[in-house]
């Protein structure tokens, strides 16, 4: 089930501008890439990226960068303070009149979700409680993927990495949660796959004025284990199992944005994965297998029920 | 120019506030919080223009400091002790995006154990940071120093970030008389902020901090950070200059007192400097051959200015007010770097630690750095530093030990 979209019917609609030009070190078929690419797009070029330590930071290598807007490279744990001071003075700059209103920038943090859900925590709770208007994208590959895949709080329970080689024994933060648990005007997850869903959503957050954060899932091929060719098939299986919601919250309240009617089971999208083999070679892991199926059921049976009183 | 009597703390405020400084993104520590607190006043009533900013941490308040100069802004930040170990990180970052702004330590002595007293640690461990260093002995030289700090960041020779010490409690809480210079004077000595272009634009897309990924543009870069801090000691002689004339006050990168004819050459920098002059006046009022080089400019290193002036002098004491474990006082390593290159270098170099965390140094101390300098041979080799410590102070300690339970060791001199 999907709902109804006031902006964008189909990816033809969207906007042909590239603000990512090809070419950059990052991996192939990266799917956070992907999300990059589809938000500038949408967001327009008009744009500063604070990034934080983490993937994304390879993508402009001195004197090389594939993008067209700007860049300000912060630590690891402090985009979001980055982003307060770029926000700051460039209001100042335009209220004193150094600045012409028609330079403005939108400040984007880009970060992934080591930096997001670890380090950089702490100045983003801190931005989104100043109400600090700049956008927020977190490229969720689910662990630390620049430094050679080890176990973030974004690491699903069972996944394989170089820090769990037996599999991660925790379940993800729900990042989602927290933020939006600090009352932003708009919080939302996207997906690599969806590129009508994430445009429709960031037309959503623009004339909001605050927070507006993103998480997308960011299909990872070395640290995941697939061929790159298959990175949209398995961010569609994603959504298809549930096991990624697409949802938003304006204001608080939860929409989901689309909702799988007949969920596949989770092992459609485990399977594939060299993260999630030990689960079915050389014995089948039935104990964790039905746990994550357990986890996205729940999920779904109380979102479903919130939904629809 | 009005005068009036201030804190050291409230002098570093004027100084943001004559210096029109736009942005200031706050968060607080002791003693640096009346400084901030001082300019929220401010930017509520209406005396500063710009936006004032609570941040979440210290190493969130200099991302921003960092990321408003970025972009163009007249920034001013101030910290102290943990808080700017914190922001440590972010020191060599917005060095190295090579961006002008002005920040203010209020120091104090590190954890563990946790302490509120001044001594010279915090400040010391960001002298390789890229931020140009300037300690303050007084509440008014507190003031000129942030004005001088904003001339000499935004040079174009420099850009980067200026770092002004005061010592916590004994200045940034003593109440001295202040000058406080005309604020049309002030905007004729610092370049108007319309004279710089802002950083980030829509249609001038900029980048900083950019990966590099090869050692030899990492290189480039980092020596190109080196020369800029470098060429802060011709900035700094030309901003000295024309804050002469402009407000008849000069500060050099060194202040020496009853050098002329000194044989022996008390080093100190910061507040207890005053301490030092004292114990000079007393000795020369007793015909003795002392006269004290206060170190104004701890980065870029006055190396020939000190060489200039210590250059034939009979003995040198260093008096430090920090302590690195396993080698002792820092600033001694550093005048001794310098002393190895002079061709008439004094025979004697002693080096002393004292005044940590706040304590007090007593003129007994001082009679005893002179008695321990004059009395040592020349090129006795190398000797650990002698830590200063009363007598009573010492058995204060033994006493707090004793109840504490431990047996006191045989630690104190």
């Amino acid at each position: 089930m999907k709902v109804t979209r006031e902006h964008y019917r189909s990816v033809k609609d969207l906007p042909s501008a590239e603000f990512v030009a090809p070419g950059s070190p990052l991996c192939a078929g990266c799917g956070g890439l992907t999300t990059l690419r589809l938000f500038h797009k949408v967001l327009g070029g008009k744009v500063v990226v604070v990034n934080a330590a983490g993937c994304m930071t390879l993508m402009a290598t001195y004197p090389f960068t594939p993008l067209r807007s700007s860049w300000l490279y912060t630590t690891m744990a402090s985009p979001s303070a980055g982003a307060q001071g770029l926000r700051d003075a460039l209001d100042i700059l335009i209220e004193s009149g150094r600045l012409p209103a028609d330079e403005n920038l939108e400040v984007l943090v880009l970060a992934g979700d080591g930096s997001t859900i670890d380090m950089g925590l702490s100045s983003t709770s801190g931005a989104i409680h100043r109400g600090l208007n700049f956008w927020y994208l977190c490229y969720d590959n689910e662990a630390y993927g620049n430094t050679g895949f080890q176990a973030s709080p974004a690491s699903p329970l069972g996944s394989l990495t170089a820090t769990s080689p037996l599999g991660t024994p925790w379940s993800k933060k729900d990042i989602f949660e927290i933020w939006r648990s600090h009352r932003p005007p708009y919080v939302a997850t996207i997906s690599p796959h969806d590129a009508v869903d994430l445009a429709e959503k960031i037309e959503r957050a623009r004339p909001l004025c605050g927070p507006k954060l993103f998480v997308s899932l960011a299909t990872c091929p070395p640290g995941w284990g697939f061929e790159p060719a298959m990175g949209d098939e398995l961010a569609k299986l994603a959504i298809e199992t549930g096991i990624w919601p697409l949802k938003e919250a304006t204001d608080g309240s939860i929409r989901h944005t689309f909702i799988p009617e007949h969920r596949r089971p989770v092992e459609a999208y485990l399977e594939p994965q060299r993260r999630y083999r030990h689960l079915f070679h050389p014995d089948r892991r039935d104990d964790v297998i039905a746990a994550i199926q357990a986890a996205v059921d729940r999920y779904w049976d109380a979102a479903i029920a919130s939904e629809r009183c | 120019m009005t005068r009036t009597m201030l804190t050291g703390n409230a002098a570093a405020a004027w100084g943001a506030r004559l210096a029109e400084a736009c942005y200031v993104p706050a968060f607080p520590i002791t003693p640096q919080t009346e400084i901030i607190e001082t300019l929220a006043g401010w930017f509520a009533d209406g005396s500063m223009r710009g936006r004032f900013v609570t941040l979440d941490s210290e190493h969130s308040m200099m991302t921003a400091a960092g990321a408003a100069a970025a972009a163009g802004v007249r920034t001013f930040a101030a910290t102290s002790s943990q808080g700017l170990l914190y922001a440590m990180e972010v020191l060599y970052t917005v060095a190295g995006w090579r961006v002008p702004f002005v920040l203010v330590n209020v120091s104090r002595g590190l954890s563990a154990p946790i302490t509120l007293g001044p001594d010279h640690n915090d400040v010391l461990a960001a002298r390789d940071s890229g931020f140009i260093q300037l300690h303050a002995e007084t509440c008014q030289e507190v003031l000129d120093s942030i004005l001088m700090a904003y001339r000499i960041a935004e040079d174009d020779r420099v850009s980067v970030p200026v770092l002004v010490n005061l010592d916590g409690f004994f200045l940034s809480f003593t109440r001295e008389p202040v000058e406080l210079p005309d604020p049309e004077e002030v905007r004729r000595f610092l370049a108007a902020p319309e004279s710089r272009p802002p950083g980030f634009s829509a249609s001038r897309p900029a980048a900083r901090g950019v990966a590099v990924l090869e050692g030899p543009t990492y290189s480039y870069f980092r020596y190109q950070l080196h020369l800029a801090v470098e060429q802060a000691r011709v900035v700094h002689e030309e901003a000295a200059e024309e804050f002469e004339r402009r407000f008849g006050r000069r500060h050099g990168m060194i202040d020496g007192y009853q050098l002329d004819d000194a044989e022996t050459v008390l080093i100190m920098a910061g507040s207890f400097a005053t301490k030092g002059r004292a114990a000079v006046d007393r000795w020369r009022a007793e015909g003795r051959r002392v006269g004290l080089l206060r170190l104004r400019m701890i980065r870029p290193w006055p190396t020939a200015e000190l060489a200039a002036a210590l250059s034939g002098r009979k003995a040198v004491a260093v008096l430090d007010q920090d302590l690195a474990p396993g080698l002792g006082g820092i600033l001694f390593q550093e005048v001794a770097a310098v002393l190895a290159r002079c061709p008439v270098r004094p025979s004697i170099l002693r080096s002393f630690v004292g005044g940590l965390g706040g304590k007090e140094i007593s003129r007994a101390e001082f009679d005893h750095v002179l008695q321990v300098t004059e009395q040592a041979g020349p090129n006795e080799g190398p000797v650990g530093p002698v830590l200063l410590m009363t007598a009573r102070e010492a058995e204060q300690v033994g006493q707090r030990l004793r109840i504490a339970g431990h047996v006191p060791e045989e630690a104190l001199p």
